[in-house]
């Protein structure tokens, strides 16, 4: 009997199976629910369609996630072929590559806008279409870097969006907290996706990751799924609001002299 | 001398691997000589995914720069050789 027995979820963000959002969709499968997905562009069509196959997903569309006629279409769709849902999870991040690199202070006003808006204001949108969808003690969940928390080269604007989502995460738990509605965020160590190849200099962050987080080991999207199971699962009822790190336990580290 | 062929082959053959499982292009389009853009109809993603696999089989790293002046298949079998070998 898996964890998430009788549960529905739908994921927005998943890409190829390097995709965070693939871990998550394929453990939370694994524990018994029916999954729904959304993904971003035509592009991805022929990388997500076969994916969501594995996981005997019917219902897979595409949303631009940074417009509310498609987003109510992709809600309106979930409303009627998945019916009632109980998981949600955006997984879905997104800056311009120009950003990705150079200083902070050069990010244009126009990358400014496009990355908290498809970064973070999207899971606004997404929660608020999905309210009326939900069944009692349903989860969203989120996806987060420390680059949210501390500043990391090349991350500029995208952590600042990040700062923008955890904080979305607080103020949403506690709007949707009286409903009996959860929220909450995993704040995962680098892991090799397609979107982390924008980012300039990750391979150096990634190997540089493991030699300094506790466990001397990167995270894995099973790592990110499995947690993810657990946050969305009734095991986790009485959390929310949190940002939950899936990294190694580097956050806890202020110093390394190496070894 | 010998030995240099076997790599050679070896290299190719893995690479040509890599291609199929990601463009799911027919085996015999797939000669030094093709682009990946052009003859092989891969996408920017693609690209992208390409260079990660190549990454993940024969280990090491392929900056940016580099990764984008691998356009055909033979350039990725050199630039594999040659680098990360």
């Amino acid at each position: 009997m898996g964890l998430l027995e009788n549960k529905t979820a739908l994921v927005f963000g998943l890409a190829n199976s390097h995709s965070i959002a693939w871990g998550i969709t394929q453990a939370l499968h694994r524990e018994g629910a029916k999954i729904g997905i959304s993904y971003a562009g035509p592009m991805l069509e022929k990388r997500v369609k076969p994916l969501a196959q594995e996981v005997g997903a019917d219902f897979v569309e595409e949303c631009d996630v940074s417009s509310d006629e498609a987003l109510d279409r992709v809600f309106d769709e979930a409303a009627k072929r998945l019916g009632k849902i109980d998981i949600l999870i955006h997984s879905v991040a997104f800056a311009n590559r120009e950003e990705l690199q150079g200083k902070y202070y050069e990010t244009s006003r126009e990358g400014f806008k496009t990355a908290l808006d498809i970064s973070c204001y999207s899971f606004v949108a997404m929660v608020r279409r999905a309210i009326p969808l939900f069944n009692p003690d349903a989860s969203c969940l989120t996806v987060s870097y420390y680059g949210a928390v501390k500043a990391v080269p090349s991350y500029n604007v995208m952590g600042v969006a990040k700062a923008a989502l955890e904080a979305s995460v607080r103020y949403l738990a506690a709007d949707m907290g009286p409903l009996g509605y959860r929220v909450n965020a995993i704040s995962a160590g680098p892991i090799k996706t397609l979107a982390a190849a924008g980012v300039t200099g990750f391979k150096k962050m990634y190997s540089g990751f493991a030699e300094v987080a506790p466990l001397r080991r990167n995270v894995t999207q099973d790592d990110v799924g499995n947690a993810a199971v657990y946050l969305s699962s009734d095991w986790a009822r009485g959390t929310t609001g949190e940002v939950h790190y899936v990294d190694s336990g580097y956050n806890v580290i202020g110093m390394s002299i190496g070894e | 001398m010998e030995d240099f062929y076997k790599i050679m082959s070896d290299t190719a053959e893995r690479i040509t691997q890599i291609i199929i499982n990601i463009l799911g292009v027919e085996e015999d389009k797939i000669v030094p000589s093709a682009n990946f853009r052009e003859d092989l109809d891969a996408d920017s993603l693609d690209l992208v995914e390409l260079i990660m696999a190549f990454e993940e089989e024969f280990g090491g790293e392929i900056s940016d720069e580099e990764a984008q002046k691998i356009t055909t298949v033979g350039e990725a079998i050199t630039y594999v050789d040659t680098h990360m070998r």
